[in-house]
């Protein structure tokens, strides 16, 4: 801001840029914030602000069998999800950081492909695939292409961990007699905890906000909250999408404050 | 010879168990084959991930690349001549690619000058900007396309209030057309041309400003010669970003569009759901896939993709 004090005569640009930057502030913020209120409104038609307020969505959400089911199937998803990749995801970016292999390198674009790849290709080629060997509306299906979607989200995050800690801190305690394994486990693990953390709610959010791939290959009885969701939105708007909305805002509310306090620098 | 292999060895040397043990007996040969087991576990390592990705995603698209040139009567290019020939594939693509650009110039206007505030501001302040673009970004795609629906219809909060306002006399068309889509689609992509921008614009220290200025520059040379200059990587790692997420965007731009903005994503969903047209549904997505590699191929030259994606 010195800069900005240092030109007095300029004020009126300030204003104006103080007023732009509000603005669009408010268009970032505002859509997510207007859920909330929307949810506890009685009307069957949306209006804001609500005439008459109450829970009658959040009901509406608790008491149906589909939208409950739904909701578990994303829940077991997302969390198997997170189980599974991270561990292979730490295997990945560990090689990756201590290796010098040329090969390696290649190998790293290769695992990043999942995010570069349009996720309405990876779709039609998951669903392709698992057409084919019956593993479509299978929980099993989804949770494998849901692990391969949160891979490169887990690695570079651990990748950024392992890359500002000192590795020969684990040479120490494996000269001391540490088997490898144990030496990463009881000294470079600990350390990175911080990226640890992120790739978890990484690989748990990329599971958990998953739509396309879900809308492909989940259905019957394992259909994800955002199949559901999606399929609601796109025929009528049901209000209860409203509470199922704001419980979501709540969660990633929820994730941005463990985000933020997990790097305190 | 061997000279260069120890060299070589050098590094993994530490990781030699029997190193500390019996240092005579090191020898050439049992570097190089310490560095062999080495290289060896490494890959071993990376085998379970690369399986997911080469199984659920690689040869998927093998698969497709297979059926797109496939037909009845044996190899044909058919599937690809109509992408060019036939009016609606042709104008899918040409809407795509237009309102990929509209986005990404419009999530440049308006993410510089928030990263600016947010790089330029301190503590609370600084904050307040970034968690008003980190909680719309963790927040999920659909969510935010429900608000906009509820936003943007005919007697929704935009319509009613620019009629309380004066502005307009008769609610505006807001959504199930481009404008619509573009809203949306530019209310997600918005954090990710605002993040790479301020992890950049953070590291530029205020100093040079100041020194341009005490030299006697304008602030809107200062800003034009030395901050812009500094701040370019971070804008085109944002676009980059932001047109290639465009390009094959689906959910906000289904929703919002309402069925009569087709995008080059929805031309894919339909061949496959609706038409089981397997052959085209492939070729769609493979020129989009071959576009998408070809920016980040001429990108990287540039700026790693990793450092790209790790934006997100």
């Amino acid at each position: 801001m010195k800069m900005l004090a240092n030109l007095r005569h300029i004020r009126l640009s300030q204003v104006l840029f103080t007023v732009l930057v509000a603005a669009i502030l408010l268009y970032l913020i505002l859509p997510v914030l207007i859920v909330v209120p929307m949810s506890f409104s009685e009307a069957r038609f949306l209006q804001f602000p609500p005439k008459e307020w109450s829970f009658r969505w959040y009901e509406a959400f608790f008491n149906s069998l589909e939208w409950m089911a739904a909701s578990k199937v994303s829940l077991i998803t997302a969390l198997v999800t997170t189980v599974v990749s991270l561990p292979i995801g730490m295997a990945a970016a560990y090689a990756i950081n201590s290796s010098s292999l040329r090969i390696v390198r290649t190998l790293q674009i290769v695992l990043l492909l999942p995010m570069m790849v349009p996720i309405i290709l990876i779709a039609a080629g998951v669903f392709f695939v698992y057409a084919r060997i019956g593993l479509i509306s299978t929980l099993t299906g989804l949770i494998l292409a849901h692990i391969m979607l949160a891979l490169p989200y887990v690695i570079i995050a651990l990748l950024a961990g392992l890359r500002n800690f000192d590795m020969s801190q684990e040479m120490v305690a494996r000269s001391l007699g540490m088997n490898r394994f144990r030496a990463f486990m009881a000294v470079t693990l600990p350390q990175i905890k911080p990226s640890l953390v992120s790739a978890t709610l990484f690989a748990f959010i990329t599971s958990l906000d998953e739509t396309v791939v879900a809308l492909f290959i989940s259905g019957g009885d394992n259909q994800t909250l955002t199949k559901r969701m999606f399929t609601a939105l796109r025929d009528e708007i049901d209000p209860t999408i409203a509470a199922i909305s704001s419980i979501l805002i709540l969660a990633s509310l929820l994730l941005v404050v463990i985000a933020g306090r997990n790097k305190p620098q | 010879m061997s000279n260069t292999y120890l060299a070589k060895s050098a590094k993994s040397m530490p990781d030699s168990s029997n190193g500390p043990r019996q240092p005579s007996a090191i020898t050439a040969q049992a570097l190089a084959r310490e560095e062999r087991k080495e290289n060896r576990s490494m890959l071993l390592l990376l085998t379970p991930a690369l399986v997911m990705v080469v199984v659920l995603l690689i040869l998927p698209m093998c698969w497709l690349a297979f059926q797109s040139v496939q037909t009845e009567e044996g190899f044909s290019l058919v599937n690809y001549v109509r992408i060019f020939q036939e009016r609606i594939y042709w104008d899918t693509f040409a809407l795509t690619f237009k309102i990929s650009f509209m986005v990404t110039v419009l999530s440049i206007f308006l993410g510089f000058p928030i990263a600016y505030a947010a790089s330029r501001l301190q503590g609370f302040w600084a904050n307040l900007v970034l968690i008003c673009v980190i909680i719309p970004f963790w927040t999920s795609v659909l969510v935010r396309s429900y608000a906009w629906l509820v936003l943007l219809q005919r007697r929704g909060l935009v319509n009613q209030t620019l009629i309380d306002l004066g502005i307009i006399d008769q609610p505006l068309n807001l959504m199930h057309n481009t404008t619509g889509t573009v809203i949306g689609t530019l209310h997600v992509m918005l954090p990710f041309m605002v993040l790479p921008l301020y992890s950049v614009m953070r590291k530029i220290p205020q100093d040079l400003m100041q020194a341009s200025e005490s030299l006697g520059a304008k602030p809107f040379y200062t800003f034009r010669r030395v901050f812009l200059p500094m701040a370019a990587p971070g804008v085109m790692a944002g676009s980059i970003l932001v047109f290639v997420i465009c390009l094959g965007f689906f959910i906000t731009p289904e929703l919002l569009g309402g069925g009569r903005t087709i995008l080059v994503s929805m031309l894919v969903q339909r061949n496959v759901e609706l038409y089981h047209a397997w052959g085209a549904a492939s070729a769609v997505g493979l020129v989009l896939l071959f576009v998408v590699f070809l920016i980040f191929w001429g990108i990287n030259r540039f700026i790693p993709i990793e450092r790209i994606l790790g934006a997100r």
